[in-house]
């Protein structure tokens, strides 16, 4: 079999059988509480077909369409992240016997097999960045065993929403790495890409056509022009040297005016990894489990430092979050991390807009000290 | 390996330092091997409580007794202090990356400290003073708010009078009769014999102290890499993953917490990072 093949609509329903019958837990997209959401699937008339999104600053709406295709929309407000890096997750738990010997018990990682179908380029390239974070210098053992056993179903976004920016980022619209498969979806069918020897097992199980060129046209078509729709862009890949030459630059005051520190951002941007630990005391007060959590730079205690806090207001949390994300990734890991998914945008709840702010930022020449 | 999961220590002494700074003196009761550098750190644990991030104050673990210098201020290190000998704990570490213990053997060295920031440079002095013949003249500055908050007196006294040391010691605000500077740490500098090309100094203390005192060595002729220094921030993972300690693009808690002042610069006492 070549790289590619054709997947006729209805045996769609194949490559879900053929996913579970080799032991995996299949995840797809699914409408729910009126949001795209990965969710356990084991039938394709789950997937939403038909649906299409609707996003912009502070806005997010789902609209149904006479259309066969069930991946006509863009992101949901997650996608792969709580499912390698859980938003709450047992790390270990301590016992205290009667004469106060403590006994510490690490909690055994999940090593389930995990499918996922439909994600983006912007879910891909934020995998590898929270691969990078996770697995590349000191390795997380919760993480690395649910990535281990992840298969990815690509799917190339010909939807992209407005507050999309993946082409100005490079990490899309085209899945171009770290999937097993890859689809590309035509009204009856899809073109179906294997990127890795695992994905080329499981498509040797389906019933695969060969493509035409026309079908090949069209996807690449549809791409291109996904691409061509975007009007959101960063000013450049890397703004690590500009963000930290204006660190006193007047909009850090101007956008923290209109931030709640709500931390929206950071839990939908599939980039994000930091996390609080806690403990959790059982009843009987003889166990006590360790936890961890979603943080966000955001909150109050993130830079708390014994009775004193790093980062006191708004304009301190914003500025961190965008030199990290824009600025300082490129030192810890040799890129942005921002993927342009466009989520931080759709999911604030007043509608700040990290392109335009960025953009703001790092225009023109540094502001004088005192000017507006 | 679960870098995540403490190892039972138990609390085998404890001393008062001051009223709110107390040590606690541990040992592991595993039988696996422990070693660690100086301005290294562990992650304690109180049970039902959660971890802090404490640096070891002994020169080395071959007694097996590691020392921990704590004061008492939030929920946890408050919990700890109730603690007495007897009480176990949970112990993680060590972490992050240490004074450069190596690269200043056969160097002058001088010690910055500031408030709270003795207790990680102490363990400097305690290595210094077990390997004496691998090291020269040593330096040891220490600046407090208020006399009032100067801990290990005897031992700044006993170390001043151990040939080839020199204390000198500064307050902002001083109590009757004492000896010392009244004012800011840097004064101190006027007073030393520096020997710029054989020296290295490691600092420890508020940040704008070290950037004062970092400048300071610089301006007399100290290289900008023969400058460390320790730089405290919240720490909750301590491998460099929950992205509590980034200071910039460093993780504190795995590339630190002692830095050389160039990798630091741009940031340091900047508000806000």
């Amino acid at each position: 079999m070549d790289d590619n093949g054709f997947l006729p609509r209805q045996a769609l329903q194949t490559l879900l059988d053929v996913l579970r019958r080799q032991g995996y837990r299949t995840i797809g997209p699914v409408v729910q509480d009126s949001v795209v959401q990965y969710r356990d699937i084991d039938a394709t008339d789950q997937l939403p077909s038909g649906w299409t999104d609707d996003q912009a600053p502070g806005r997010y709406r789902l609209t149904h369409v006479d259309s066969p295709r069930c991946f006509a929309w863009a992101t949901g407000a997650q996608a792969l992240k709580p499912h390698l890096f859980h938003a709450r997750e047992v790390l270990w738990s301590a016992r205290r016997d009667d004469t106060g010997r403590l006994a510490f018990s690490e909690q055994e990682p999940d090593v389930r097999r995990l499918a996922v179908i439909g994600a983006r380029a912007c879910d891909l390239a934020a995998l590898n960045l929270q691969d990078r974070h996770f697995l590349h210098t000191i390795n997380d053992p919760y993480y690395a065993a649910k990535r281990q056993g992840l298969f990815v179903v690509a799917v190339h976004c010909a939807y992209p929403a407005d507050t999309c920016f993946c082409a100005s980022t490079g990490d899309g619209p085209r899945a171009k790495q770290g999937f097993d498969l890859a689809l590309s979806e035509l009204d009856d069918g899809f073109i179906v890409e294997i990127g890795s020897e695992r994905g080329r097992a499981i498509a040797a199980q389906l019933p695969l056509l060969a493509t035409t060129g026309e079908q090949v046209r069209e996807a690449t078509d549809a791409i291109t022009e996904a691409a061509n729709r975007q009007f959101r862009q960063l000013p450049s890949t890397h703004l690590r040297d500009t963000l930290f030459s204006r660190l006193q630059h007047p909009r850090w005051d101007d956008v923290a005016a209109r931030c709640l520190a709500c931390g929206n951002c950071t839990s939908v941007c599939p980039t994000c990894f930091c996390h609080a630990e806690h403990d959790d005391v059982e009843l009987g007060g003889t166990a006590s489990r360790h936890l961890r959590e979603w943080d966000s730079c955001f909150s109050e205690g993130h830079g708390h430092l014994h009775g004193f806090n790093v980062r006191p207001n708004t304009h301190h949390r914003y500025r961190q979050w965008m030199t990290h994300k824009l600025g300082s990734w490129h030192d810890q890991y040799g890129r942005s991390g921002c993927v342009g998914c466009g989520r931080c945008i759709t999911w604030c709840p007043v509608g700040i807009d990290i392109t335009e702010e960025a953009n703001a930022i790092c225009a023109g020449d540094l502001p004088q000290e005192g000017s507006p | 390996m679960n870098h995540y999961l403490p190892r039972e220590a138990q609390i085998v002494a404890r001393t008062e330092e001051s009223p709110n700074t107390f040590s606690l003196h541990l040992q592991l009761t595993d039988a696996a091997p422990y070693s660690f550098a100086p301005g290294q750190f562990n992650m304690l644990y109180l049970y039902g409580s959660g971890e802090v991030p404490i640096s070891i104050v002994s020169g080395s673990a071959e007694d097996g007794v590691l020392v921990h210098t704590i004061r008492a201020l939030g929920r946890i290190t408050k919990g700890l202090s109730a603690l007495r000998v007897g009480d176990r704990i949970g112990l993680r570490g060590p972490y992050g990356r240490g004074w450069p213990m190596r690269a200043a053997e056969e160097h002058d060295l001088i010690i910055v400290t500031g408030g709270l920031g003795c207790a990680p440079a102490v363990s400097i002095i305690h290595h210094v003073l077990m390997h004496r013949e691998r090291y020269g003249h040593l330096s040891i500055l220490q600046g407090v708010k208020h006399t009032d908050d100067l801990i290990w007196r005897e031992q700044y006294d006993a170390w001043a009078g151990l040939p080839d040391v020199e204390v000198l010691l500064a307050a902002d605000v001083a109590e009757p009769g004492w000896r010392g500077h009244v004012g800011l740490v840097t004064a101190l500098f006027d007073q030393l014999s520096l020997r710029a090309g054989q020296t290295v100094a490691m600092l420890c203390g508020p940040e704008l102290m070290m950037r004062a005192a970092a400048q300071d060595l610089h301006e007399r002729g100290l290289a900008a890499d023969a400058i460390h220094l320790s730089m405290e921030r919240n720490m909750q993972c301590a491998v460099g993953h929950c992205g509590h300690c980034q200071f910039g693009g460093h993780f504190v808690c795995r590339d630190g917490p002692v830095f050389a002042w160039p990798q630091v610069r741009e940031l340091l006492g900047v508000r806000g990072f």
